[in-house]
């Protein structure tokens, strides 16, 4: 049988009363961009560290490659961990490693390789993710914000994962470059044939890159491809895709 | 055409020796997860007397930037010993991947080292000494303005009660003091137990064990309690600010306070200043007490001496001068603890590891400052004759 690459099925994650998922499903195929969209509060943050094993949920199924790590070992879920790359939305880098050792922290940790080898590929993956190569030996301070969603992406692809997640990859980027990250991720996705799972706001990036959407609306989550969630009769969905700054967009646009 | 030679190669590699050189067939999974039987299979291949290598890639499962990257540096090595490499099928497509991100600016960086300098010794050595002495001469000109500005804040905020933020301090009275008190306490009693049983052993052999009650109390409340409790505080405390001021640092708080319009000066540095300085010498006075009832209880289970009796030697032991001269130590060591703390915090930038190593500088030139001040007053009190 073939699984999806990621599937969650009936999450329920509660915080003392506060109910943030009740039976929240949803998949995501393979090679393509799945968009998680939802209000401030409404636990996108909490849906994808329960899917990274940084947080346990108090009922349901999560799998990724078929795989149910819910109720894995910290062992088991290591093993795991090498097979997905993730960006945090403030980059999340190693402030006290440069660029290069940030990329070969993954390495060092999952694969013994000689260490010309592991220099040589940190560059390569440094180079895919669009820094130029005087980048590598910079540390996190001495960076942009463009260049540090960059490292955090170079150092997701740091193994060749089949599955990248992306927490609010073009937050704090201005419009050019949130334009060109957006390029640069369908690039790679195509090129490397991954499957990305991205949380994002912004609007611009959902349309260019998303195949399908998952919007969380009363602690689920409804899910379609882009074209269609657009006429979802929820309101919130209206008011997200539909309202002021969605008009402004599509009248400047002129779509 | 297959040769007699037995597949090896770690399941990565089947490797067929022809007339002509080396058929190579890549099978498995080449993964950067796989990397280390991938390179040691590519290692092991030996390519004497071989003209031509061929590569069949049609049966990989698996083929990542990784392997790739590994596939095209064989390629590249064997190409460049003088050993033609042909593809039959299409060279797979990662392998253009890699091409192309790797061409697509100029040739690898060199490895960004340190400049190397090539001097004599004697001049590297002469060198060293000048650029220690102008960071030394820096950094001491830094701590003096640290003080100035402390300073001139603390002036000016003592003219209005607004600037002085009574709730900030009573804040820290309440973290840097209440709470230190069980600590205190216990450390106190100690030492005062520690003295009092040494001295008591001491003294024993001279029958002088009367003035086990003048050790005791004069070493609690002159050096001891104040001492002890600074270094504590100086632990506790003195790490807890540059912590504290360190990681806002790190948040850029200190700077958005800046861009409020309020100065971090005022609203986090005076605040601990003072608050240190009221809580130490309340500290220091329940040390006082405790390390006075642990000589009593000491002298009272361990010499049979009356307490009534303890009471009298105390009395007679001490002046008032003793308590206060302990006493008016505290709130300078107080500003030494707070100023370190607070100064090394705001020091902070850029990383998580100048977080760690500054709480440490700090705790670590509290407690030296603390001592040192405590040498300073004790030649001072004895050419006064205190």
């Amino acid at each position: 049988m073939i699984y999806p690459v990621l599937e969650v099925i009936g999450l329920v994650n509660r915080f003392g009363a506060q109910l943030v998922h009740d039976g929240l499903s949803m998949d995501v195929r393979e090679d393509e961009v799945f968009g998680i969209v939802g209000g401030s509060g409404t636990g996108k943050s909490v849906l994808l560290r329960s899917i990274l094993g940084l947080q346990r949920p108090q009922a349901g199924i999560i799998r990724i490659a078929g795989r149910e790590i819910t109720q894995m070992t910290l062992g088991q879920l290591h093993a795991v961990k090498a097979r997905y790359g993730v960006t945090f939305q403030q980059g999340a880098l190693y402030s006290s490693l440069t660029v290069l050792q940030n990329v070969q922290l993954p390495m060092i940790e999952h694969v013994d390789m000689r260490p010309a080898a592991r220099d040589e590929l940190a560059m390569l993956k440094i180079r895919l993710a669009g820094l130029p190569a005087d980048a590598a030996q910079k540390y996190p301070s001495q960076l942009s914000g463009g260049m540090i969603k960059r490292a955090a992406l170079a150092r997701a692809l740091a193994l060749d994962p089949k599955l990248l997640f992306l927490d609010e990859p073009t937050s704090g980027l201005d419009p050019i470059s949130a334009a060109e990250f957006d390029e640069l991720i369908l690039y790679l996705q195509k090129q490397l044939r991954l499957t990305v799972v991205m949380i994002t706001h912004d609007l611009d990036t959902i349309f260019r890159t998303c195949n399908r959407v998952g919007v969380i609306v009363d602690r689920h989550m409804e899910v379609d491809t882009i074209e269609r969630i657009v006429d979802h009769p929820n309101r919130w969905i209206q008011a997200y895709f539909h309202g002021a700054r969605a008009r402004a967009r599509s009248e400047r646009h002129g779509a | 055409m297959r040769a007699a030679r037995p597949a090896i190669g770690n399941g990565m590699l089947e490797i067929r020796h022809t007339d002509q050189g080396l058929e190579l067939e890549l099978t498995g999974e080449w993964r950067a997860l796989q990397f280390t039987q991938l390179d040691a299979a590519i290692a092991g291949l030996d390519l004497k007397g071989a003209r031509l290598v061929e590569i069949f890639a049609e049966r990989l499962q698996a083929l990542d930037l990784s392997g790739a990257w590994r596939l095209r540096e064989f390629i590249k090595r064997t190409r460049a010993a003088g050993v033609e490499v042909t593809f039959r099928g299409t060279p797979p497509d990662q392998l253009r991947l890699v091409e192309e991100t790797l061409r697509s600016e100029g040739s690898p960086p060199e490895a960004a080292g340190p400049v190397a300098c090539e001097e004599e010794p004697g001049i590297r050595s002469l060198a060293f000494l000048g650029r220690h002495a102008v960071l030394f001469g820096r950094d001491l000109g830094r701590d003096l303005s640290f003080v100035g500005r402390v300073s001139v804040t603390a002036l000016r905020a003592f003219t209005s009660l607004k600037r002085l933020r009574p709730i900030s301090i009573a804040r820290h009275v309440y973290d840097t003091g209440i709470t230190a008190i069980p600590i205190v306490a216990l450390i106190a009693f100690l030492i005062s137990v520690i003295v009092a049983y040494m001295s008591a052993q001491q003294l024993r052999s001279f029958g002088a064990e009367i003035f086990v009650v003048d050790l005791v109390t004069i070493g609690v409340l002159r050096e001891l309690a104040v001492l002890l409790t600074s270094i504590i505080v100086a632990g506790r405390s003195g790490s807890a600010f540059a912590a504290e001021l360190g990681s806002m640092q790190l948040n850029e708080e200190v700077d958005a306070l800046y861009a409020t319009g309020v100065d971090p000066f005022e609203a986090l540095v005076l605040p601990r200043v003072v608050g240190l300085v009221i809580a130490l010498p309340l500290l220091t006075v329940i040390a006082d007490l405790i390390g006075l009832t642990g000589g009593a209880l000491l002298c009272r289970f361990l010499l049979d001496m009356p307490l009534t009796q303890y009471v009298n030697r105390v009395n007679e032991a001490i002046s008032p001068s003793t308590f206060w001269v302990g006493l008016m130590k505290a709130p300078v060591f107080a500003v030494l603890i707070a100023m370190a703390g607070c100064y090394r915090g705001m020091q902070v930038r850029d990383s998580s590891r100048e977080l760690g190593r500054l709480t440490t500088v700090a705790v670590v030139q509290a407690i030296f400052l603390v001592i040192f001040a405590d040498a300073l007053f004790a030649v001072l009190f004895m050419e006064l004759d205190i």
